[in-house]
């Protein structure tokens, strides 16, 4: 996780906020910074986290980890982690028989169908242990990321169900946490994204977007993070409802500052 | 302002975007018409009751029955526990409401009905909703249902968002400037021309409402703990100050363009008189001086 981020959201491993959907969102850029940065954060926390991953490997996770001090190995191994690596089990549908409804079920599907054995699959992870005190803290899903099922033929509305499920499950009756991410296609008239960020945006509390530079590439400031608290709306009028700031992405962490005053054109 | 939307029956629609969340402003409805005293019927289905109960008081909450549709919408649970016939069959059961008292109906939200019925259907279902004294049952003629329905602006095209606007009697957008909210509203009565009203607001931790006189002139700077206080004029190369004398040199220095006193003398005294700014000139043989064809390209 990144210090610095953690001090701009006013949170800590230890006093992580529960029963929150966070969106995080990038445009012209890449934003999957974020998706390491929370699920090291929530491993830190002593969470029990389930990762959705549909775009990497569990191996890219795990060095982008280590270099964040958090052994996804281990994790795993000790239960603490439940990775859904959809780049390998996806080929489980076409070539192993059908024993019961695998949460990638839809690939096989010629009709853009729900995405219910997913979120089973979801639940049936983070729902509590029986019997005994529990050994993690609240339950979190991590999605990587929700823009690639629309690609896959999954449609907005779909995907939109599977997280209004995933927020009745695991934020309101868990009392967990969900972190998503979208793509904004930006200029691209992508009707079925905007829909399902917007939509998103609108079920969330808080929300974070990279966006890349409005001039360009540049080497000392890789990008501008937008930072909206949403709901509730009145404990937010002590501190600021929108920040944003400018960052650079370094080998092990992440710095901000506010606009325009990189150490670097200073 | 809340008596004018909550007093007369019809669809009120109120419009909110990602950055101004009009579920507060619905509370502070709901909170209003409990007090005039209604019964308010409430479609949940995109927050949890204990969510939106949060915030209103006993008195309000005990006035409010709240149609539980976000835990299971699409009934994927299948223990029977699910409303029969879904979200829209809960919203047609709310069209036949036996309830003697005055009745306030609130869909949280639209945009989630819309997203999943065909636009035609809720149109149907809204219409039939907001009519209730015309389809009969215990309801004097007077007293229509007043529903209130949020709905978020960015999900949907304007076809829909303008079904739903020719349905309904008064449009709230939500809307704001420099942290300061405001609700644009449009009043449509039968017969007469459409009314706007903007008015400003803030809502209350009690979900009353505290109206404003505008948007605060000018932002106060907030004390911002975040941002480091860096200088950036502390390490340039060039020098961005004046001295005393170079700053008296630039005051008396006198602009090329600027019309003082001395050029308007100067161009006074250049007049007529002065034969230096006369032209002679002697037509030598080869001019023809053709009035009506000075150019001579007319083919005459």
């Amino acid at each position: 996780m990144f210090p610095e981020l953690n001090h701009l959201l006013n949170t800590t491993p230890d006093k992580a906020e529960q029963g929150k959907l966070t969106l995080l969102c990038d445009a012209k850029t890449d934003g999957s910074f974020l998706v390491h940065h929370f699920l090291s954060f929530y491993l830190k926390a002593n969470c029990k986290v389930c990762f959705v991953a549909l775009v990497q490997s569990f191996s890219h996770y795990g060095i982008v980890g280590q270099k964040l001090g958090v052994s996804l190995t281990a994790a795993r191994e000790r239960g603490q982690l439940v990775f859904l690596e959809a780049l390998k089990t996806s080929v489980d549908i076409f070539f192993q028989p059908p024993v019961e409804p695998h949460p990638l079920q839809f690939l096989r599907e010629a009709s853009a169908g729900n995405l219910q054995p997913l979120f089973e699959f979801v639940r049936e992870a983070l729902k509590p242990e029986d019997g005994g005190e529990a050994k993690w803290r609240h339950p979190v899903l991590l999605v990587d990321d929700l823009s690639v099922l629309l690609s896959l033929g999954v449609g907005a509305v779909a995907v939109l169900d599977f997280i209004h499920y995933c927020r009745a499950t695991v934020c309101t009756e868990l009392k967990g946490n969900v972190v998503a991410l979208v793509h904004d296609s930006g200029d691209s008239e992508d009707e079925e994204n905007d829909l399902l960020l917007s939509g998103l945006s609108h079920q969330s509390h808080l929300i974070l977007r990279a966006e890349g530079l409005a001039t360009g590439f540049c080497r000392d400031v890789h990008g501008q993070l937008r930072v909206l608290w949403r709901r509730p709306s009145w404990p937010a009028a002590q501190r600021d409802r929108s920040l944003t700031y400018q960052y650079k992405i370094q080998d092990k962490t992440v710095s901000f500052f506010a606009k325009g005053l990189s150490p670097a054109v200073l | 302002m809340l008596e004018s939307l909550v007093a007369f029956g019809g669809l009120v629609l109120l419009r909110d975007s990602i950055e101004w969340e009009g579920r507060d402003f619905l509370k502070a409805l709901i909170k209003k018409s409990a007090l005039c005293g209604k019964q308010i019927h409430v479609l949940g289905c995109e927050v949890s009751e204990e969510e939106f109960r949060e915030g209103l008081d006993s008195g309000i909450n005990s006035r409010v029955v709240y149609h539980d549709l976000f835990r299971d919408p699409l009934n994927w649970s299948k223990t029977g526990e699910a409303f029969p016939g879904g979200p829209l069959g809960a919203l047609r059961t709310m069209c036949r409401l036996t309830d003697p008292r005055p009745v306030t109906v609130a869909l949280d939200s639209l945009s989630w009905l819309l997203l999943h019925f065909p636009c035609s259907t809720v149109c149907q279902t809204l219409r039939a909703l907001c009519h209730q004294d015309s389809c009969g049952g215990d309801r004097s003629p007077g007293e229509r249902v007043n529903v209130l329905g949020l709905l978020h602006e960015e999900l949907h095209a304007p076809g829909p968002l303008g079904a739903l606007g020719s349905l309904a009697q008064i449009e709230v957008s939500l809307r704001g400037t420099m942290g300061q909210a405001s609700a644009h509203i449009l009043y449509r009565k039968p017969g007469h021309r459409p009314t706007y009203q903007t008015q400003w607001f803030s809502i209350l931790p009690d979900f009353s409402l505290d109206l404003q006189e505008g948007p605060p002139l000018q932002s106060q700077p907030h004390p911002d703990s975040h941002t480091v206080l860096v200088d950036p004029t502390s390490h340039v190369t060039f020098n961005l100050h004046l001295s005393k004398k170079e700053r008296e040199t630039r005051d008396s220095l006198a602009l090329p363009f600027q019309f003082s006193s001395e050029k308007q003398q100067a161009l006074l005294r250049s007049g007529p008189s002065q034969a230096s700014g006369h032209i002679l000139y002697e037509p030598d043989a080869y001019d023809d001086l053709d009035l009506e064809d000075p150019d001579d390209d007319l083919d005459i």
